[in-house]
């Protein structure tokens, strides 16, 4: 069976390198792909959108209702993870660990038994041990706000280098899922619960569709920004590149949100009360 | 770019997939996953596509190689095949 399996896919291999000799150069002016929508697109994206990345201005204007439903599908995967994985009902942990952080030693409570408060005498710990590192907790806690900067900058700056929502928001969430694998999950979904990360990626969600539905009320159609010129008080050329901006921060915040809740859900085996 | 550097990343980035599929260790597979991803965002960015490049490095390299450490931590260690 694995031989047959490897045949085809060697036979595979051979047609789909056959198929790329019918590929058109790269890099070639005059191949199909490169004719018609593309010189529309470098020669009028700065006038229309007054922004210099022409690939934001294709992504989030031009062709906004495909980011729109993209950001849908990366909404849905979260929930996705979230059905597969989440055991709605709360089933007590069968033994809870307590480390004394004094001495040293590990206490194992059994199901039923009396649990110490956490404090500076007590701290819990996962059953499966994953040894804390004080070195890897102090270094993650001096990148983390530097990563989340860097996210902030990379969802802002969007419009004049490579960036925008998607890698902003997945910077800012592996920022946070940094944070959660040096520390434990409890003090992660402590600052940032279950609950708000799905409210706050639906409301990502609902920012990118709210743009457009204010674009419908203002007179345009739908994600045409220019007709939010007369909302901002700017005038139609600038209104596009801000509706680009409020359209991206509805993706960072769909796509953060997201990556968070996903790894809640896949960490902890859909438990959450611990994980990585 | 030096035709030389971009045949070696090509070279690695097939070695990187095949020996992905082909180790029993799952999580050596999710680093070695990890290591395609950035070889593939060299290759992106030499070609110009430098958002494709930021994507592929931020999510392929980063966020995804976490999640199949995750997935490989809550399951076996070893595959079965």
């Amino acid at each position: 069976m694995k031989l047959i399996g490897m045949i085809s896919i060697f036979w595979l291999f051979i047609v789909l390198v056959y198929g790329t000799s019918d590929f058109s150069a790269w890099g070639d002016p005059e191949s199909p792909c490169n004719l018609h929508v593309s010189n529309y697109y470098i020669e009028h994206a700065m006038s229309d959108t007054s922004v210099p990345n022409i690939v934001t201005a294709i992504l989030a204007d031009y062709r906004g209702f495909d980011t729109m439903f993209e950001t849908a599908v990366i909404f849905s995967a979260g929930i996705a993870c979230f059905f597969l994985l989440r055991r709605p009902k709360y089933d007590a942990p069968e033994a809870v660990v307590f480390r004394h952080i004094q001495t040293g030693i590990t206490l194992r409570i059994e199901k039923g038994g009396r649990l110490p408060k956490e404090s500076d005498e007590f701290e819990r710990i996962d059953t499966q041990w994953v040894p804390y590192d004080l070195v890897i907790q102090v270094t993650s806690r001096i990148l983390v706000p530097f990563i989340q900067l860097f996210a902030l900058y990379v969802v802002a700056h969007g419009h004049h280098s490579p960036g925008g929502g998607f890698q902003g928001g997945v910077i800012f969430g592996a920022a946070i899922i940094l944070f959660a694998v040096s520390n434990t999950l409890r003090k992660t979904t402590h600052r940032v619960s279950e609950k708000r990360s799905a409210v706050l990626c639906a409301i990502g969600v609902l920012i990118y569709a709210g743009t457009g539905v204010c674009c419908l009320l203002a007179g345009g159609n739908f994600l045409d920004y220019s007709a939010l010129s007369g909302l901002l008080g700017v005038d139609p050329v600038t209104a596009r590149s801000h509706g680009i901006m409020m359209v991206e921060m509805g993706v960072g915040l769909a796509v953060t949100m997201v990556m968070i809740w996903i790894y809640y859900n896949l960490s902890s085996a859909g438990k959450q009360h611990e994980g990585l | 770019m030096i035709w030389q550097v971009e045949f070696i990343i090509l070279f690695l980035v097939i070695i990187c997939g095949i020996a992905a599929l082909w180790v029993k260790d799952l999580l050596s597979a999710a680093i070695l996953f990890g290591a395609y991803s950035f070889m593939m965002c060299i290759l992106w960015a030499v070609m110009g596509a430098v958002d494709v490049a930021f994507t592929e490095a931020s999510v392929g390299a980063g966020v995804s190689t976490i999640f199949f450490v995750a997935a490989v931590f809550r399951t076996s260690r070893r595959t079965k095949d």
